[in-house]
């Protein structure tokens, strides 16, 4: 043991190929495990559904940011246009809710992209830059070729022994125990 | 006899043979996941090469010439350019108007080809949308410092301002500055998001601190979990269903700069389609003018097919034709139309003052694009590329009709007068190309230029169903 203080995070096991990784989350996701993730270098088709993951909910961030914009643009055309300071515009009204279109538009569009993009922040609880994850040491292949389930200690299923040999049965490559530093 | 039916269809089926349908892979020679990242943040790892410094100084020198020109105009004025009246507007809208136009294909390309499932837009979309974002910084260069007094641009904007009078919003240039703005501001959203988990690829190769730190803050922690996947892959089809509306309305609304005037020539309805058509075709010109020559730089034949070449090649052949065609219309329209001073616009147009500019037009923009038909033609990539310059050069000419032809003659001869662009104009737009390839060159050298996990998800070994 080292010196460094450190307690049990997880047991990881990696797996070459797509194929692989998903036919074992399917039999994790069987065994009962709750707290558990899978690392992929890209987004596996169907991996959501294998895994009981239920839709994204991003669309609402998008939708609140779109309302958000469209309101927006109509109020401060209203306010500028029409409250604030009357403009006298070719004899026509202070305010109508079509000729502003553009502005309203690009609007809703600009607020929805940055609810989109938040909102993806957000839900995936970043930025966070330190992770038990990382201190795997083959984590940085899982951006390149390898692809990893990481079972969690806090999982009411967890047993170290018991769970490394259910990760070694699904085909696990390499089974090890991820420990994460504490000061 | 339903049980019969079924026995003579398996029959049928039996005899039949199908016609082998051989698809074309999108990443040539079996190439492994490991092959794509190690080639992709290679460019990126590797020492600088010699011909980037000669690139990028060039580049400089190019820019700098944008610089003196603005800085000249600024301290002198803005009669430095060739703007008179009648023609007030002159290379300063036909600039925006091109460079605007060329970052559309960015935006399509990952927008709308997302939205369609083309899978081959992975290996270009980076690539494209860089482009993209450049090329509005280039553009917004030219309304700015075309209002005379650019310290008081600023009241573009709805922002408070001594006279505490607000923006009018009946202005289709008012509509510009939010058009505009939401564009560049979604396009370098769009194109960051999609830069997140191959800035964290780069962040944990990286060896050297600054690249952990640098990549490392970008990638925001990204870790390559299936929910962070699942999130990423919603917002970013969200991204791109709000970019296709987005790409759509923003020449739209630039069209309408002129088509909301009551000049003839200008005053058309067939301006937004024409001149979306218009500015896909002179983006995929760009594509092909960056591409082609980073593909053959940097080795990347396999992951840049002919097969991306053909397909670019074709989807500029018919937003060329689209163009033709509404070349076409407007000619006769004005005849249909029945009014004087619009037939005589078009008249003007191709045989009148600037009749030159309006043939290198049809020759550059309606004929040279038909090459494409032919598949030889699609395969000789220098002459692919040579016909990407003709058509960069052919919609900034498209530009310059419309606004020249029309505004050096309208309704009363006694108002006419003849444009031509000064030293200042022409050093100005000039450099813009300078300034564009400074930030294409920054670009290739410090971002990834493929997405990766995209070009990854589109090769055999992504499907989890299969036996790779």
């Amino acid at each position: 043991m080292s010196d460094i203080m450190d307690i049990k995070y997880a047991v990881a096991a990696t797996f070459s190929s797509a194929k692989d990784l998903f036919n074992a989350a399917g039999k994790v996701r069987e065994k009962g495990y709750t707290n558990w993730e899978c690392f992929t270098p890209i987004p596996v088709h169907g991996l959501d559904a294998q895994m009981g993951y239920p839709r994204s909910k991003v669309p609402r961030f998008t939708l609140a940011g779109g309302v958000t914009g469209f309101f927006t643009g109509m109020l401060i055309v209203w306010f500028m246009n029409e409250f604030d300071y009357p403009l006298i515009v070719g004899g026509k009204p202070y305010f109508s809710p079509i000729y502003p279109f553009p502005v309203f538009y690009e609007l809703t569009i600009l607020f929805a992209a940055f609810g989109t993009l938040f909102g993806m922040f957000f839900l995936n609880r970043l930025p966070r830059h330190n992770h038990p994850v990382f201190e795997h040491p083959d984590f940085g292949r899982t951006g390149d070729d390898k692809f990893m389930i990481v079972i969690e200690v806090d999982d009411p299923k967890f047993d170290e022994d018991e769970t490394t040999e259910f990760l070694k049965s699904v085909g696990g490559d390499s089974v090890q125990t991820i420990r994460e530093p504490i000061d | 006899m339903s049980e019969v039916k079924e026995i003579e269809e398996h029959e049928i089926l039996k005899k039949i043979d199908p016609a082998p349908w051989k698809e074309v892979p999108l990443v040539l020679n079996n190439r492994s996941y490991k092959w794509v990242t190690d080639k992709i943040c290679g460019i990126v790892e590797s020492k600088t090469p010699t011909w980037w410094w000669w690139c990028f100084i060039t580049a400089l020198c190019v820019a700098s010439f944008t610089g003196m020109g603005l800085v000249y105009l600024v301290s002198t004025g803005v009669g430095v350019w060739g703007n008179n009246n009648p023609v007030n507007w002159g290379w300063a809208i036909v600039n925006f108007v091109f460079w605007i136009g060329i970052g559309h294909a960015g935006t399509l390309i990952s927008a709308v080809l997302c939205l369609l499932k083309q899978k081959w837009r992975t290996s270009i979309n980076r690539a494209s949308e860089a482009m993209t974002v450049f090329a509005v910084l280039c553009a917004g260069i030219f309304p700015l410092f075309h209002v005379g007094r650019v310290w008081f641009a600023w009241w573009l904007f709805p922002l408070p301002n001594s006279n505490a009078i607000w923006p009018q919003f009946r202005s289709p240039l008012e509509w510009d500055v939010f058009a505009v703005s939401t564009y560049a501001t979604v396009s370098i959203l769009f194109w960051y998001m999609g830069m997140i988990p191959d800035m964290a690829v780069l962040r944990d190769r990286a060896t050297q601190t600054w690249r952990k730190y640098f990549y490392g803050f970008f990638a925001m922690g990204w870790r390559n979990a299936n929910n962070h996947w699942r999130n990423f892959e919603m917002a970013y089809l969200l991204l791109a269903g709000l970019s296709t509306p987005l790409v759509l309305s923003v020449h739209t609304i630039v069209s309408f700069d002129f088509a909301v005037a009551n000049l003839p020539g200008w005053h058309t309805t067939i301006f937004p389609p024409y001149f979306v058509a218009g500015a896909i075709f002179s983006g995929f010109g760009m594509v092909l003018t960056l591409l082609l020559p980073v593909r053959a730089v940097f080795g990347l034949h396999d992951l840049v097919t002919q097969k991306h070449v053909d397909n670019m090649c074709m989807i500029t052949l018919a937003t060329g034709s689209l163009v033709g065609y509404a070349y076409a219309m407007e000619f006769f329209i004005a005849w249909y139309g029945a009014n004087s001073y619009e037939g005589f616009a078009f008249i003007n147009r191709a045989f009148g003052n600037y009749w030159w500019s309006y043939w290198i037009m049809i020759s550059c923009n309606v004929i040279c694009p038909q090459l494409f038909w032919f598949k030889k033609i699609r395969q000789n990539i220098p002459l692919v590329w040579i016909i990407s310059i003709f058509v960069n050069v052919g919609m900034w000419f498209e530009r310059f009709v419309i606004a020249n032809t029309t505004l050096s003659r309208d309704f009363l001869p006694s108002s006419w007068g003849y444009y031509s662009p000064t030293v200042v104009d022409i050093f100005t737009f000039f450099g813009t190309f300078g300034f564009f390839s400074v930030l294409f060159l920054l670009f290739l050298r410090f971002l990834p230029l493929m997405p990766m996990c995209e070009v990854k998800s589109v090769m055999p070994q992504a499907n989890p169903h299969s036996d790779h």
